[in-house]
């Protein structure tokens, strides 16, 4: 765990549009860089004399650069969403725990977006595409509010061509949407996940993450299987700071991937 | 076990090794912690009258320090001092260039360190002790404990798991006697080193039994007990009753002093700052509690928004989860929390009504 209190500069080298109010940037270190992030692991990214926020690794995670996909909704986020390229962030990390990678061999995955809940899945996307072979089958199921709001869209025939199922459905559709339009569960109709060889990967709202683990279920993926990326109030990172727990766990730390089991008596209890 | 007549060949040892003394005295009504110049300023003559919301000095015997239980402040204020600036971060061609350096910790003396907060201290440096300047304060840090002779109204420390007697980690053990003297025992070469310089005599047996069984007698003088149930098991089974958290929610007016008070309650945030011209920033550490309902912010308001929710994370974060986050309790029953709480919650009785609810 790096404890270091300041942060490192990087420089933006390229902010892309992924949806109005989102944008993907990619960071290049200024400084000595920091250690290779895994995917599913946290940055802790500082806009100069504004402020810090968790932000999950959303593409590449070497020690060469970083990707990060960040929507703007408060005043850091609105800041480091608009860092024009030539631009310099702080950073921190890496963080947390990551997904478990690589999944078993010959197994049927499954995962499950909700909304920039793709965000901290992308990394993991490619690593199943890049390795696509050693699995049976691999089914990316996002769900956005309207196609709009659909991450990374661009990458989806891609993907596809890749051997990736990738299943979309939005809650609102537009004009000229030709996809599915209601809940994210909906998609997993079909999928036969072999229940002794199979991982699920989910992120998005709580509200969304909890149906999915039963539909997982009920589809006959064992929650023992699933893996969830939670989000909580960060402030340190280290587990010293206190904001981000979640009944036993530091979410910082023992997060933000955590095992479907761990999460879902927790995520069950109101306000906890 | 050594005799030393008084603290003041102590407190020349200390100052003769730099080290900066902080200890308790009376200020404003209250015991405080504060850097003392010399014996006389601790808190002679004062015995602390303690209850639920309540806390007065009264007169107690006047050639002893150490007749009181926990003052308002807890020795983390010297280990995680709030507020604290992290780093200072200044605007340049390369985006900025951030200045984290620090001046090393002073060598510090805590004096008068009691059993509860002993163990405060332990469970302390477990939760910060990873993180690099806690761990420079604490090893900057000389422990001088004093075993409780005189436990209040709101002490519970023995069912807690603690006890009146200082067991380990300090560097010298005192025991005040009643004619002003002290028995003292040296825990580490630091301290024996100390002792070793002070040429203090030998106790007798005698002299020793007696200390020891006026420390062993206040075992038995707890104005308070936790129930003795298995509490992580209690507060894990009882998170959803949520008629009993709106209840406490009634009377709490979610101040936030037991989390302040608490010696072992660890929790700050960090506020980025600048200066009008937008070129100097710093990032400062400040004490915070999960009282406040900003704590547990997430983009679209608070986790837990009720009074009862963040009532229920602060007893169940000591009492339960502290066990699978620090393998232990993070209670030490010093009983802060019941004194300092405006509207007099005492922790002990809602875990005995919780309790009381498996029963009913």
């Amino acid at each position: 765990m790096n404890t270091d209190p300041a942060p490192h500069r990087y420089r933006v080298v390229v902010n892309r549009a992924e949806t109005p109010d989102t944008s993907t940037l990619t960071l290049r270190p200024v400084d000595a860089p920091l250690p290779a992030f895994l995917p599913g692991q946290f940055a802790m990214l500082y806009a100069f004399g504004i402020g810090e926020i968790p932000v999950s690794v959303s593409g590449r995670c070497g020690a060469g650069g970083l990707m990060h996909t960040v929507r703007a909704v408060g005043a850091v986020s609105r800041a480091v969403h608009d860092c024009p390229p030539g631009g310099f962030l702080g950073v921190r990390g890496p963080f947390g725990r990551p997904w478990t990678l690589p999944a078993p061999r010959d197994a049927d995955v499954v995962v499950v977006a909700g909304g920039l809940g793709l965000a901290p899945l992308h990394p993991l996307v490619r690593h199943l595409r890049d390795h696509r072979v050693r699995y049976r089958s691999v089914a990316v199921l996002i769900g956005a509010r309207t196609p709009d709001d659909l991450l990374y869209r661009a990458e989806y025939r891609r993907w596809r061509a890749d051997g990736l199922d990738v299943r979309v459905t939005v809650d609102r559709p537009l004009p000229g949407w030709n996809g599915a339009t209601g809940l994210v569960t909906a998609l997993l109709t079909g999928l036969r996940p072999q229940p002794g060889r199979c991982a699920g990967y989910v992120c998005g709202p709580e509200v969304m993450m909890r149906p999915v683990v039963r539909s997982l279920a009920t589809i006959g993926m064992p929650t023992s299987r699933v893996e969830l990326s939670l989000e909580r109030n960060m402030q340190c990172g280290t587990g010293h700071c206190g904001h981000c727990q979640l009944g036993p766990l530091f979410v910082c730390r023992d997060g933000p991937v955590v095992p479907a089991t761990a999460a879902e008596n927790l995520l069950a209890v109101r306000e906890l | 076990m050594f005799q030393l007549p008084d603290l003041d060949g102590l407190f020349a040892a200390l100052h003769a090794d730099g080290y900066r003394i902080v200890g308790p005295t009376v200020s404003a009504g209250a015991i405080v912690l504060a850097e003392l110049d010399r014996p006389a300023h601790l808190p002679y003559g004062v015995r602390v009258e303690t209850a639920p919301g309540h806390y007065r000095l009264r007169p107690g015997p006047a050639r002893q320090a150490f007749t009181h239980t926990a003052g308002p402040q807890a020795w983390k204020e010297f280990l995680q001092p709030s507020p604290e600036r992290l780093w200072r971060g200044t605007r340049d061609d390369e985006g900025f260039r951030v200045d984290a350096a620090e001046e090393p910790p002073r060598p510090t003396a805590l004096l008068g360190v009691r059993p509860c907060d002993l163990r405060a201290l332990g469970i302390l440096d477990g939760v910060l002790g990873d993180g690099e300047r806690y761990a420079r304060r604490r090893a900057a840090s000389l422990v001088i404990a004093v075993d409780c002779t005189e436990p209040g109204e709101a002490c519970f420390c023995v069912s807690a798991g603690g006890g009146p007697a200082a067991r380990s980690g300090f560097d010298i053990g005192l025991v005040e006697r009643p004619d002003g003297g002290y028995l003292a025992r040296a825990a580490t070469d630091r301290g024996t080193d100390l002792l070793a310089r002070l040429a203090a005599p030998e106790a007798s047996d005698v002299e020793v039994t007696t200390a020891r069984k006026a420390v062993d007698e206040a075992a038995a003088r707890m104005g308070r007990r936790l129930p003795e149930v298995d509490l992580r098991d209690l507060l894990t089974r009882h998170r959803t009753d949520d008629t009993y958290w709106s209840a406490i929610a009634e009377r709490c007016l979610a101040c936030a002093n037991c989390t302040m008070v608490c010696p072992t309650c660890f929790c700050a945030r960090v506020t980025d700052v600048t200066d009008l011209t937008g070129e100097h920033a710093e990032r400062w550490q400040r004490a915070d509690s999960c009282f406040d309902p900003d704590f547990s912010y997430v983009h679209g308001g608070p986790v837990r928004s009720s009074t009862g929710a963040r009532y229920r994370q602060w007893i169940s974060h000591k009492f339960a989860t502290w066990h699978d986050q620090f393998g232990g309790s993070g209670c030490v029953g010093c009983g802060r929390c019941v004194v300092w709480c405006p509207v007099g919650i005492d922790i002990t009785a809602e875990l005995h009504a919780l309790a009381q609810r498996d029963r009913s």
